[in-house]
């Protein structure tokens, strides 16, 4: 199984190459890409020599151009895929169906991956893609089981890819407007989810309140760790109690269940966070590489060191377990 | 401009769900109803039975009708009921997961609010495949809405007008969670929330609500105010969402007002009275974060 790594920098992709992935997957500095965050991401000229760094080593550039173009706008995200195919990427990572025919009619030979933001969560869904526009690989949405994606990966004609690790969604990817509600930014129109800009931390005698937009997402009394206020992994309350409603402010590690993905016929594993510091890439990157060549060569994995890692030093399975449901 | 009556999201019970649409059929001024159950397939054998007769009836009272399909469909009974819905040919089919249309392309149909199609391209795309109209997602501002709409001849444009907007869908079932239940053994316990199980914020304030694996804006879209910007948006219909009150009230209101037989003000005071549960919002076709300054009937208690 290939692993497909994070790069929010042009040094993080050397540190993700470096460490042992077999692509990374990076975007623009622009709203074309569902990480828009502001520091991050890369320009034209770095997307050049960090495909050139990663090929030299044997490593492939995926180019994530997986938001939802602004109506009106388009021209911006059609431009990011001309740019990044002539640029020489491995693959553009899309979900917009309008922006996925017109890479598709544009650029014929460019391998097309399908953005775990188009939500493609069956092979009735994942087959449209491949049929109407030769979509090679599907990056499937974190709803599904370990035998669902089973069943998937045995009935479609491409690739499927799944998250292992790093952060987790709760609701259907590409299909949330939570943040959008709250701060008028969104992951499908702007590539942002409850951003750092729209986010307040309060003291309230002792308390620490953290507010995203105009409500409260959590409050933490004297000592208990703060998680940032990611709208879905907030606490509220309803006539049935209080407390975390959508998810527990966890992250997703499935480095327990590789043997299975590998099983399930998965051809790529992919590490979230092109947010995240050149040390965290460099651990878990490696980290997931001992894990692979172990399962590999058939000896028994290293020890998992990734829980260190993991948000609130707490992690899930997600929705790979049935019971998550 | 027409209006649509969306399907109901929530889990009513199904002789209130059939009584509501017999009633939609003998007094609503409503051109089209979409029908079928859109969040949660464990809800559907509830209304099998029922669905003949609504079909019918909406039919014989001149109402075009829509038969919505899923949004989230990853369980095999799930992918055969969207299939045989999309195979049948005997409905037009409003498809809310791109594995409905998979199956309907080449053929008319309508893609629904959970399809997403943000910009004329998509919009062209599906249009070309058969689309003969398309729901936005209720997110849209309306400088998207009106390029959508400006660049798409082929296909009738329709917007969120109206109730709570659908803002997300999980695998997991909230209901079951907060009931500390097992979503296989929910025990529908959604159905004792027929408007939504509030969530509010721990500082009290009303936020979102609740309907199964799906999530919902507190706040209920009325764009009852803005109907002449819709209008040179080149907005086709608006989409009426059922929430727990008088539909058939909101329905002739907005009739009312299209037919300029009320000022929008009028029609909006009146809204506010027949759906007194959550305050009226406008702030995604504004393109504005929801605050509690911006809910009209002022904060929430």
């Amino acid at each position: 199984m290939e692993l497909i790594c994070p790069a929010g920098t042009p040094a993080a992709l050397r540190t993700a190459v470096d460490a042992g992935a077999d692509a990374v997957y990076c975007g623009f500095a622009d709203a074309t890409n569902a990480r828009n965050f502001p520091g991050l991401n890369f320009s034209r000229r770095e997307l050049g020599e960090g495909i050139a760094y990663a090929h030299q080593r044997g490593a492939k550039v995926l180019v994530a151009i997986n938001t939802f173009p602004t109506a009106g706008e388009q021209a911006l995200w059609h431009r990011a895929v001309d740019d990044a195919a002539s640029a020489g990427a491995d693959a553009l990572i899309v979900a917009d169906v309008g922006l996925i025919d017109y890479a598709a009619r544009t650029h014929p030979g460019q391998r097309l991956h399908l953005s775990v933001q188009a939500a493609a969560s069956n092979p009735a869904a994942i087959g449209f893609y491949v049929r109407q526009f030769g979509v090679r690989r599907v990056v499937l949405p974190r709803v599904l089981t370990v035998s669902e994606i089973a069943a998937i990966t045995g009935a479609v004609d491409c690739e499927t890819e799944v998250f292992v690790f790093g952060g987790l969604c709760v609701m259907a990817e590409g299909r949330c407007s939570l943040s959008s509600h709250v701060t008028g930014q969104s992951p499908n129109m702007n590539g942002v989810c409850s951003p750092a800009s729209h986010v307040v931390y309060r003291e309230e005698g002792g308390t620490l309140v953290s507010r995203l937009g105009d409500f409260t997402i959590n409050r933490f009394a004297k000592g208990e760790p703060a998680a940032y206020p990611t709208l879905c992994k907030g606490r509220f309350k309803t006539s049935l109690g209080s407390g975390y409603l959508f998810e527990d402010p966890v992250s997703l590690d499935a480095a327990a269940i590789l043997p299975g993905l590998r099983a399930a016929g998965v051809t790529a594993l992919k590490i979230e966070g092109r947010q995240r510091s050149r040390a965290y890439i460099e651990s878990v990157v490696r980290g997931f590489r001992e894990q692979l060549d172990a399962l590999a060569a058939g000896e028994k994995p290293p020890a998992d060191r990734l829980a260190a890692l993991t948000e609130g030093q707490s992690s899930t399975l997600g929705a790979y377990r049935k019971t998550w449901r | 401009m027409k209006l649509t009556l969306g399907p109901v999201l929530f889990n009513w019970e199904a002789d209130v769900w059939r009584d509501f649409y017999f009633r939609i059929a003998d007094e609503a001024a409503v051109d089209a109803v979409a029908v079928g159950e859109v969040v949660c397939s464990k809800r559907m054998p509830f209304f099998d039975s029922h669905f003949p007769a609504v079909i019918e009836r909406l039919t014989r009272a001149g109402k075009q009708v829509l038969v919505s399909s899923l949004a989230l469909v990853t369980l095999e009974r799930e992918r055969k009921h969207t299939e045989a819905l999309a195979q049948a040919g005997e409905w037009l089919v409003e498809a809310n997961d791109v594995s409905c249309i998979a199956h309907l392309v080449g053929r008319p149909h309508v893609v629904g609010p959970f399809v997403n199609v943000y910009n004329e391209g998509t919009a062209q795309w599906f249009a070309a495949q058969g689309a003969r109209r398309i729901c936005l997602p209720p997110e849209l501002p309306l400088k998207s809405i009106a390029a959508i709409a400006a660049a798409t001849s082929q296909a009738e444009i329709e917007v969120f007008a109206f109730g709570r907007a659908p803002l997300a869908i999980s695998a997991r079932c909230y209901h079951a969670r907060l009931h500390k239940l097992a979503k296989d053994n929910c025990r529908f316990v959604c159905a004792a929330d027929p408007d939504g199980l509030p969530v509010d914020t721990l500082d009290d304030e009303r936020f979102l609500v609740v309907n199964g694996v799906q999530t919902l804006a507190h706040a209920c879209t009325n764009l009852i105010r803005d109907l002449d910007d819709l209008a040179q948006a080149n907005v086709a219909s608006l989409r009426l969402s059922p929430q727990h009150c008088d539909m058939v009230a909101v329905i002739s209101t907005f009739r009312d007002v299209l037919d300029g037989r009320k000022p929008p003000e009028q029609g909006f005071q009146e809204l506010s009275a027949i759906y007194p549960n959550a305050p009226a919002t406008n702030d995604f076709l504004k393109a504005r974060p929801t605050t509690a300054r911006s809910l009209h009937g002022g904060p929430a208690a």
